[in-house]
């Protein structure tokens, strides 16, 4: 079982009053959370409801229209990517993206090497100190692919691998980051009931490990109300209900929203 | 990316006998020869730091050989013997008129200035991707062109500058050949390289990792600008007298045609296709005199090199668009192991 009593609600995110429009086309009308360390939210809702939206502002790959995101207590709402990302928010993407060329070990040192700091004269003279740095973002690579069922793949490149496995793949290199905070964006899409449940097990499981708080995207209902402790429903950018998976799956907007209108 | 002992030792050997072949080429191989094996030394460089720009961050460089022309035209009139330089440039300003620099650091500098060139103008270009790239580094080399055909009072403009003292030998342009290989190498195999590539494969993943693209890139481009000036200064000292028409489309096309045969990221790639080139390039120029099969005699076509080549050159991009060796490395390491595990 999730660890999630022992948390000491410290705040980790919270997003206040936040929308994006298109041109005019509200994408995320209104959004807010408030995120407590060691927590699991699931956002569900049909196709086009925002929900990518929401994680492309949360990781400042889109610039929210109105509101504000504050994280661990920093204000983060215009800030870009690179520096969200060193704050602390690692994230997958819904269309898989991968360094396709690169190998499985490659992507993920990628990831790792960003808490080290490399100065360039050690490594081109191949100093010791950059030699071991090498090695040991080596090892840690290879413990976390391990950790997904990849050692078998660590040198094929990530294009290479099955969808199934780019997915995890794309999951450790979030991972990989250590960051404090996880977006999942459809982790289990396109995979089989077998390999969906095997992608559940592991979030449990690095939930608890890493003591990582993680929001999670997903269509996947059974993984939603399996994992999560809250849950949120987006439609047409809005959140139409909000709460535990009972109270979500009784709650008739949500029927609605998905199964059209009844009678 | 393990790095043994083993590697250090195929290195070491590798380059002991790269050098004893040059020695043999230099001892035996007459004039015709050794001036080929400067070309592929300089072209070496080229091409390897052309790779660094191009094939490391997918940022696809058309105005390399600018960098080129400002490492050779600063490095002649860095090193023009002062007699020499009142009578062909006697408008320079009065501290290049009275001085005149050893080889080494006219080439440093030649290298430093293209790498102060390349910040200054990566700042903004880094920023840009794909074909807007290539379209705006190839309007920095016209920027170039013109520069250099119209300041009279450094370059003579379109005419002739000659006189520049011949310092580059079989030795020295080896050494940096070697140098440069060694230095690219490392950084493709470091956090340098890595950052690089990743922003090459996906923009969008390498910044949600937190990865500075534009500062990586910006990284490549003036390392790259260095070399590339480089190869232009060791040019310069090699064949003495040149133009800057000698720094435009048909250069950028020839030092291109290496990269891509090569394969872009690949350094293997970029030697193998440094020689090849050379050598297909060189055989046809002698075919183009014509010859004779026995009864059947070929007449003499000149130009028809050229268009062998840039034949050649479109049938790489249609059936191999990614060079001979894509992004990957001839590993020898591996060559044995499999030897290894064939006997076993």
């Amino acid at each position: 079982m999730p660890t999630a009593t022992t948390q000491t609600n410290h705040v980790l995110l919270e997003v206040k009053n936040l929308s994006k429009s298109f041109r005019g086309l509200m994408a995320v009308q209104n959004y807010h959370v408030r995120l407590v360390e060691g927590e699991i939210l699931g956002i569900i809702g049909p196709n086009g409801a925002g929900k990518s939206t929401v994680f492309n502002l949360f990781t400042g790959h889109l610039r929210p229209t109105d509101g504000s995101i504050e994280f661990r207590n920093i204000d983060i709402t215009n800030a870009p990517p690179e520096e969200i990302a060193s704050l602390g928010i690692g994230r997958t993407f819904q269309n898989i993206r991968l360094f396709g060329s690169m190998s499985c070990l490659g992507n993920v040192i990628a990831a790792l090497q960003m808490k080290e700091r490399q100065n360039l004269l050690e490594a081109v003279l191949n100093l010791s100190r950059f030699r071991e740095q090498e090695k040991r973002l080596e090892s840690q690579a290879l413990a976390l692919l391990a950790l997904f069922n990849l050692q078998e793949q660590v040198n094929a490149p990530a294009l290479s691998l099955s969808y199934g496995d780019q997915r995890r793949l794309e999951i450790v290199r979030a991972l990989a980051l250590n960051p404090r905070l996880l977006l999942l964006d459809e982790p289990t899409a396109g995979m089989n009931p077998h390999e969906s449940a095997e992608v559940i097990r592991l979030i449990k499981r690095i939930h608890d490990d890493y003591t990582l708080t993680i929001i999670i995207i997903e269509h996947n209902m059974p993984l939603v109300m399996k994992v999560c402790s809250r849950i949120q429903v987006l439609n047409y950018g809005e959140i139409i209900a909000e709460g535990t998976p009972e109270k979500v799956r009784n709650d008739p907007r949500v029927i609605e929203s998905y199964l059209g209108r009844a009678g | 990316m393990k790095q043994d002992r083993s590697t250090t030792i195929v290195s070491l050997a590798g380059i002991g006998l790269a050098f004893l072949a040059l020695w043999l080429l230099h001892a035996f191989g007459g004039y015709y020869i050794e001036r080929i094996v400067i070309g592929v030394g300089i072209n070496l460089i080229l091409v390897i730091s052309l790779n660094l720009a191009n094939g490391f961050t997918g940022l696809f460089s058309l105005g390399h050989i600018g960098f080129m022309a400002i490492g050779a035209y600063a490095s002649a009139i860095l090193t023009l013997p002062l007699s020499l330089k009142s009578t062909n440039l006697p408008d320079l300003p009065s501290f290049l008129a009275r001085t005149q620099m050893a080889f080494l650091p006219a080439v440093l500098i030649g290298g430093l200035i293209a790498m102060l060139v390349a910040f200054l103008i990566g700042l903004s270009l880094m920023r840009l991707t794909g074909p807007y790239i290539s379209v705006a580094t190839m309007g920095f080399l016209v920027i170039v062109q013109v520069v250099l055909t119209n300041w009279d009072s450094m370059t003579r403009g379109a005419r002739t500058f000659a006189g520049v003292p011949e310092y580059t030998n079989v030795w020295n342009v080896w050494i940096w050949a070697m140098l440069v290989l060694y230095i690219v190498w490392r950084i493709k195999f470091s956090s340098f390289g890595r950052k690089m590539m990743a922003a090459r494969d996906n923009e969008i993943a390498a910044r949600s990792l937190g990865i500075n693209v534009v500062a990586s890139r910006l990284l490549a481009f003036c390392l790259s600008a260095f070399f590339t000036g480089v190869a232009g200064a060791l040019w310069a000292h090699f064949i003495t007298a040149f133009s800057p028409k000698s720094f435009y489309f048909s250069q950028t096309f020839s030092v291109v045609t290496m990269l891509v045969v090569g394969g872009l990221g690949s350094l293997s790639g970029s030697v193998v296709g440094v020689m090849l080139i050379t050598l297909l390039s060189e055989i046809l120029r002698n075919a183009e005199r014509g010859f004779a099969i026995g009864p059947l005699v070929i007449p003499e076509v000149y130009g028809a090199s050229q268009v062998i080549m840039a034949i050649l050159f479109v049938l790489f991009i249609v059936f191999r668009p990614r060079g001979l060796l894509g992004d990957a490395e001839l590993d020898v390491r591996k060559f044995f192991k499999r030897e290894k595990e064939v006997a076993g």
